[in-house]
């Protein structure tokens, strides 16, 4: 390692190196790093606005007997447990489906569901919340096609409020996802298949014999971002529910909890500062566990 | 039943399938086109043909919202975030890649880790940090906080790897000072990977809320996301006005998308590989 270095690429050994690095790494220390430990030391600390003193662990036992504090978890943690899995399957048999080059109109197909990732959260939540109205298109559809008899209360009931983020948030990211599987299953040689197919082995079997193990990685790496993205869920739920984070806290999400414990309640920087703490840990939580449970599986 | 039925009925299933997906994920902004055409309550109602309230929804956006002045902060904010974010990332991508030293890899895994902090936590201390610096209420606060991105850095440094290291050997021999490689020779040969890296940044940038809704308290300095939301949160909104303000909204990520669609698809790829 040391000789590789010091001859052949080791000529570029140079202060140029750390000048072209530079900008950016004092841009992510500045905004990432000092207000990540910024925000560890204010969740030891309480009281109003600025006037912050230290509270020890008051923060943290406070969590355990907040009730709106744990409607939020709940929530984060069911929106993730029940929309990451549904988005990344539905993504990996819609890339599959589309990856068939036999298949008619698969450019038209695989635009039209990618378009979705191209509007803002902002914008389409806006849009779900006009279709998803007591009176609006989808509930006069459902009604229309005999599905439903009565109105379905989508943005005042609790269980239906979450069904609608869900069922937003899955609308928004499948054509996301599915766009890196579609570029993973390009690299599959084809003739892997040819042969499953000569020998007879079905459809579903190929999928799940040969292009989910084949695309681990990839499918991997979408479900952290996509556990991420979930975790982190504010956009929607603010617009869907007007801010207030649905009937009865129902939508409530923990970024939306920590915007109104600092910009909507009375200021309360430290506490907020500890919920926030909680995304950090879920967030590195999860992606070990996912990882961990991606690596065990290869043995 | 014999293996040609079943071809016909897996075809059939998954043709019905697909198609199902395509319409529904169409169908959104067939209602926001159709739904600017036709008054709020035809629009509530339901009502799915063109209607003739275009006009009298455009006028009545434009008398509620400033619009030349919401879509100019918008512009703004995203044109001015992905430059600065483009030049410093290409230049972080194109260090880590081309010089060795010590600490470099550590220094780099440390940078991606920075990715999974999840922007809540960073809001508070951001908050403040712009209040002392007395940038609260202007668009500078805004972009500050993006530009130094480690997912775009890495996805610089990752197609860095295609760039022949003989145009960096023959520059030097021709006496090129460093900067003048990178910014004669590297910044032309890669500008697919910039035009890549743009929509994504561009488009991050335009739809970003949460951070613009913390910073951004009046309303001159407000972006046309902001101005959508606060539209749409009325208690009776004005459903043919929020429509053309959503397809306002949509207008350029939708413009850049499908101009630059190939980049754009060949961008994603280029950050799994």
């Amino acid at each position: 390692m040391a000789l590789a270095r010091r001859g052949g690429i080791g000529r570029y050994y140079n202060v140029n190196g750390w000048l072209f690095v530079a900008p950016a790494l004092g841009l992510i220390a500045l905004f990432m790093i000092y207000p990540i430990v910024w925000s560890l030391w204010m969740s030891f600390q309480s009281g109003r606005g600025m006037m912050l003193k230290f509270a020890g662990f008051a923060n943290i036992v406070r969590l355990w007997n907040d009730p709106v504090f744990i409607k939020a978890l709940t929530n984060t943690l069911t929106y993730f447990v029940v929309q990451v899995p549904i988005m990344i399957l539905l993504a990996l048999i819609l890339a599959s489906l589309l990856n068939n080059p036999k298949l008619v109109g698969r450019g038209f197909f695989r635009t039209a569901i990618f378009l979705p990732c191209v509007t803002s959260l902002v914008a389409y939540s806006v849009l779900f919340k006009g279709m998803f109205a007591l009176d609006g298109i989808v509930n006069s559809t459902l009604e229309a096609i005999g599905l439903i008899a009565s109105p379905i209360p989508w943005l005042t009931h609790p269980f239906w409020a979450k069904t609608l983020v869900i069922i937003a948030i899955t609308w928004r990211w499948t054509g996301y996802n599915m766009i890196f599987y579609l570029a993973a299953m390009q690299n599959i040689d084809k003739s892997i298949y040819e042969v499953a197919r000569i020998d007879g082995v079905p459809a579903w079997a190929r999928f799940t014999h040969i292009t989910i193990p084949l695309l681990k990685p990839v499918i991997l790496f979408t479900t952290i971002i996509s556990t991420i993205g979930t975790i982190q869920l504010f956009d929607e739920v603010y617009n869907l529910t007007e801010g207030k984070g649905g009937p009865s806290n129902a939508t409530l999400t923990l970024s939306l909890y920590i915007y109104n414990l600092t910009f909507r309640f009375m200021p309360n920087f430290g506490y907020a500062a500890t919920v926030s703490y909680v995304i950090v840990v879920l967030v590195a939580l999860l992606a070990c566990l996912q990882f961990f449970a991606a690596r065990e599986r290869d043995r | 039943m014999s293996n040609g039925t079943t071809r016909i009925a897996g075809t059939i299933i998954t043709y019905g399938f697909v198609g199902l997906m395509a319409f529904l994920s169409i169908f959104p902004f067939v209602w926001m086109l159709l739904g600017a055409t036709n008054s709020s309550i035809d629009i509530i109602k339901g009502r799915m043909m063109p209607g003739s309230a275009l006009a009298t929804n455009i006028a009545t956006f434009f008398t509620q919202v400033n619009a030349p002045l919401v879509f100019w902060n918008s512009a703004k904010i995203a044109i001015l975030a992905t430059v600065l974010t483009l030049a410093v990332s290409s230049l972080a991508g194109y260090g880590f890649e081309m010089f060795r030293s010590r600490h470099r890899d550590r220094i780099y895994s440390a940078m991606l880790i920075t990715m999974m902090i999840p922007f809540a936590a960073l809001m508070i201390p951001l908050f403040i940090m712009m209040g002392k610096a007395g940038l609260i209420n202007t668009h500078i606060a805004v972009v500050l906080p993006t530009i130094g991105s480690a997912f775009i850095v890495f996805y610089f440094r990752q197609t860095t790897k295609a760039f022949p290291s003989e145009l960096r050997d023959a520059a030097k021999v021709d006496g090129l000072k460093e900067w003048q490689i990178f910014l004669f020779i590297y910044v032309p040969v890669m500008r697919s990977t910039y035009a890549a890296a743009f929509i994504i940044v561009f488009m991050t940038a335009w739809n970003n809320y949460l951070w613009p809704l913390i910073v951004l308290q009046s309303n001159e300095q407000k972006t046309i996301t902001l101005v959508i939301s606060s539209l749409a949160s009325a208690y009776y909104p004005d459903y043919g006005v929020v429509m053309v303000g959503t397809i306002l909204a949509t207008l350029p990520t939708l413009a850049v998308f499908f101009f630059m669609q190939r980049q754009f698809v060949q961008g994603m790829l280029g950050s799994v590989k």
